[in-house]
C-alpha cells in the first residue's frame, strides 16, 4: 500500500472516532477528561486518541483554537503512530490489516508506513500472516453473542408467523406471503420507491406490509419488535450479497 | 390496446410517478443548477406517460399464442375442449378479512365471464384458511355461484382442523374419478400427513396452524399415502393406456422444495402408477405461483391463488418452468387469478394463466412435449431475488 493511501486511512479512521478524541481546557467549568500520558496544562491543546489512553500536545495550538486541516492530519498520524507503537503487536498488525483490506482488498499485502526496523510494530507485521491473531475475546464472550442474537432473531420469528404478533387486523402474518422471509429481500435496501415518495429502508417496507396487506399499525423504527423483525429477516438472507437499490 | 384490468392499475403508477415528479419540479424551482436536470426526469415521466417505454414494475410479459392442438404420441379419442379452475382462497371469514372475498368472488366472476363457458371448472384447494366452518360455508356459498359444473378437490387448509369431517359433508368424497370427452380425470387427495400431533398432544387448532404454516418444520411431508395410492391403481385398472389421464392433486406430486411442503413424499410410487399412460397430465394446487414440469410423459401445471403468490423456492425449480415475475408489493392482487386449461386431441393441455395484473402466459403442450425447444413463453423481467 502506497504511503499516502495509509494516511487516508488514519485520517478516516481518526475523524470517525472524533466523538472519542477530548480537547482539553476549552472550557473549565466542565468535567475535563483525564489524559494519563499528557498532563493538560491548559495552554496547548492536548488531543486523546479513542484508546482513551494515547494523547498528545499540539505544539503552539490553544486548547480553544481549532486545527486546521493539515494539522489534524498530522496529530491524527502521530496518535496513531504511538498506538502502534504501545499496544501488542499482533492485535496492531491484525488492525492494520483489516483496515488496509478494508480500504483496497488487492493491497493488503504491501507494509503501511510505520516507524523504522526494530520497533515493535515491526515485529508485529512479520506475525500478521500467521493463523492464531490475539484478541480479548473467550469463549463466553461468543456464547453470550450467540445467545443473544438468536433470542432476537427467534423473536423476529414469531412476531413474523403471527398475524397477532403483528397487530394484523385481518388474519394476514407476513410468513404467509414471505416463508422464511423470502423474497423480503433487506440486502437490496435502500432503495428509492416511488410509492413512498423516498428511499427506502427495509423496516419502511415493514411497516407498508403491516399496514397494508394486515392492515395493523405502524412500527416506531426502534420499536422492539421492528428491531426483531429486521433481525429475523436479515438471519434468513445470510451470504446475500449486497446489491442496494436494486429493484 | 392493453386491456383494461391491468391498464388501470398501470395508470395508477404512471400518476403516482408523475405526481412525484411533479413535486420534484416545485421543489427545483428555487434551486435554478437542479432545473435541466429535473426538466429531463419530467420528460422522462411524460415519455412513459405516453406509452414510450413501459415502467418496471409493470413490464409485460407478452401473450405466447397457444399452439393448435397437435396430434398425440397415439391416437386418443379425446376431443378439444376446456375447463377453467381458481385455487387456493384461503377464506378467513368475511368479517375478519372481506380482501380474500373479494378475491375468490373476482375469479368466480371471470369464470362466469368465459364465453363459450369452460365445460366445468375446478377447484384446487385451501378453499378455507384454517379449515374453520364459517370459512368452509362461505366458500361453498361464493362457490355456488359458478355457473359452469364444479369439480371440488381439498387442500391441507380445509382439512387439518377436523381431519376433513365438514370439507365431505359439504362437497364429498376427497378422491373421484370420472370421464369426460374420452379423458379420465382422477381428483387424488395428495395433502395427507403422517400423524405428528397424537404424541406431541396437539389440539385439532393446533395441528391445523402447524400445517397452515409453510415453512413450519413441525408438520409431516404431503403424501398419497398407502390407502391413496391403493385406490389409484385399482381406479387406473380399468383405463386402457391410449386413453389420456388428468390427474388433480393439491400437492405437486412431484419434489420440488421440502421445507415448504412443495412436495409430495411418495411422488415416484404415485408417478411410476401414472407412466404406462400415453398421456398423463397432473393440474395441482398448493405452490400459488406459475409453475410448469416435466417427468416422462406426465406434464405438470400448477395453479394460482386468488390470495397471495408464493415466491419460488430458494431450490428445486424444475427447469421448465418460465417464472412469472416477482410481484410488486405495492400492488395487492399481482401474481394472483384463475385460469384455464385447453385439452387438446392428444389429450396433454394448453395452460393458460390468467394473472390479474399482467399479460395472460400460456405454457402449451408443446412446449413441454418438445422439453421446451418450442413455443417457449417469454421469460420474466424481475425474477426472485
Amino acid at each position: 500500500m502506497r504511503r499516502t493511501q495509509w494516511m487516508k486511512i488514519i485520517a478516516i479512521a481518526v475523524l470517525f472516532s472524533a466523538g472519542a478524541i477530548f480537547f482539553q481546557g476549552a472550557n473549565a467549568q466542565q468535567q475535563e477528561p483525564k489524559h494519563p500520558s499528557v498532563p493538560a496544562d491548559g495552554k496547548e491543546m492536548v488531543v486523546q486518541l479513542c484508546d482513551g489512553e494515547t494523547s498528545t500536545k499540539v505544539k503552539g495550538v490553544r486548547p480553544d483554537e481549532r486545527l486546521t486541516p493539515e494539522q489534524a492530519q498530522s496529530v491524527s498520524n502521530e496518535l496513531m503512530r504511538m498506538w502502534m507503537d504501545k499496544v501488542d503487536p499482533a492485535k496492531a498488525a491484525a488492525w492494520m490489516k483489516e483496515q488496509s483490506a478494508a480500504q483496497s482488498p488487492q493491497s493488503q499485502t504491501q507494509a503501511p508506513a510505520r516507524k523504522p526496523s526494530g520497533s515493535k510494530s515491526e515485529a508485529a507485521a512479520k506475525t500478521a500472516g500467521s493463523a492464531e491473531q490475539a484478541n480479548d475475546f473467550t469463549g463466553r464472550d461468543f456464547s453470550i453473542w450467540k445467545r443473544e442474537l438468536e433470542r432476537e432473531i427467534k423473536y423476529g420469528d414469531e412476531i413474523f408467523h403471527s398475524d397477532k404478533l403483528i397487530g394484523s387486523a385481518n388474519g394476514i402474518a407476513c410468513a404467509m406471503c414471505h416463508p422464511n422471509a423470502a423474497n423480503t429481500h433487506p440486502e437490496t435496501y435502500p432503495k428509492f420507491q416511488v410509492q413512498l415518495r423516498r428511499v427506502a429502508l427495509l423496516r419502511d417496507m415493514i411497516n407498508w406490509c403491516i399496514e397494508q396487506p394486515a392492515r395493523g399499525k405502524r412500527l416506531e423504527p426502534d420499536d422492539p419488535k421492528m428491531r426483531a423483525l429486521e433481525a429475523y429477516i436479515m438471519s434468513q438472507r445470510k451470504g446475500a450479497p449486497m446489491e442496494f437499490g436494486k429493484h | 390496446m392493453l386491456p383494461l384490468k391491468w391498464e388501470k392499475r398501470r395508470q395508477e403508477y404512471l400518476r403516482e410517478r408523475e405526481e412525484w415528479f411533479n413535486e420534484l419540479m416545485e421543489a427545483g424551482r428555487t434551486m435554478a443548477g437542479r432545473r435541466k436536470f429535473l426538466k429531463m426526469a419530467a420528460s422522462a415521466a411524460a415519455a412513459a406517460a405516453a406509452g414510450a417505454f413501459a415502467p418496471q414494475s409493470f413490464q409485460l410479459v407478452d401473450v405466447v399464442d397457444a399452439a393448435g392442438p397437435t396430434p398425440g404420441p397415439a391416437a386418443s379419442a379425446a376431443q378439444p375442449f376446456t375447463f377453467a379452475y381458481i385455487s387456493d382462497s384461503h377464506l378467513y371469514e368475511k368479517t375478519l378479512n372481506e380482501r380474500f372475498v373479494r378475491h375468490l368472488e373476482r375469479a368466480v366472476a371471470d369464470i362466469n365471464a368465459l364465453d363459450p363457458q369452460p365445460d366445468f371448472a375446478l377447484y384446487g384447494g385451501d378453499l378455507a384458511q384454517l379449515g374453520q366452518p364459517g370459512e368452509l360455508k362461505l366458500g361453498a356459498e361464493i362457490l355456488k355461484q359458478v355457473k359452469a359444473p364444479l369439480k371440488m378437490m381439498v387442500g391441507e387448509h380445509d382439512w387439518f382442523l377436523d381431519m376433513g369431517d365438514l370439507w365431505k359433508e359439504l362437497f364429498g368424497a376427497p378422491q373421484y374419478s370420472f370421464d369426460h370427452k374420452g379423458v379420465h380425470f382422477i381428483t387424488l387427495m395428495s395433502v395427507n400427513e403422517k400423524d405428528f400431533w397424537t404424541k406431541a398432544g396437539l389440539t385439532p387448532m393446533q395441528r391445523m396452524q402447524i400445517v397452515a404454516g409453510l415453512d413450519d418444520g413441525r408438520q409431516s411431508r404431503f403424501e398419497v399415502g398407502e390407502e391413496g395410492r391403493e385406490w389409484l391403481k385399482r381406479d387406473l385398472a380399468k383405463v386402457t393406456k391410449t386413453t389420456p389421464v388428468v390427474v388433480f392433486s393439491h400437492s405437486p406430486l412431484y419434489k420440488y422444495y421440502r421445507d415448504w411442503n412443495f412436495w409430495t413424499d411418495d411422488a415416484e410410487l404415485v408417478q411410476a402408477l401414472l407412466r404406462p399412460f400415453n398421456s398423463v397430465t397432473v393440474v395441482h394446487g398448493h405452490t400459488h405461483q406459475v409453475l410448469s414440469n416435466r417427468i416422462g410423459p406426465i406434464h405438470f401445471h400448477g395453479m394460482l391463488s386468488t390470495a397471495w403468490p408464493w415466491p419460488y423456492a430458494p431450490s428445486g425449480l424444475p427447469k421448465l418452468t418460465v417464472p412469472m415475475n416477482r410481484s410488486d408489493p405495492f400492488n395487492q392482487t399481482d401474481g394472483m387469478g384463475d385460469g384455464t386449461i385447453n385439452v387438446n386431441q392428444s389429450g396433454y393441455a394448453d395452460k393458460e394463466y390468467n394473472l390479474w395484473n399482467r399479460n395472460p402466459m400460456t405454457v402449451s403442450e408443446k412446449y413441454l412435449s418438445s422439453n421446451g425447444a418450442l413455443d417457449r413463453p417469454a421469460k420474466t423481467t424481475l425474477p426472485t431475488y
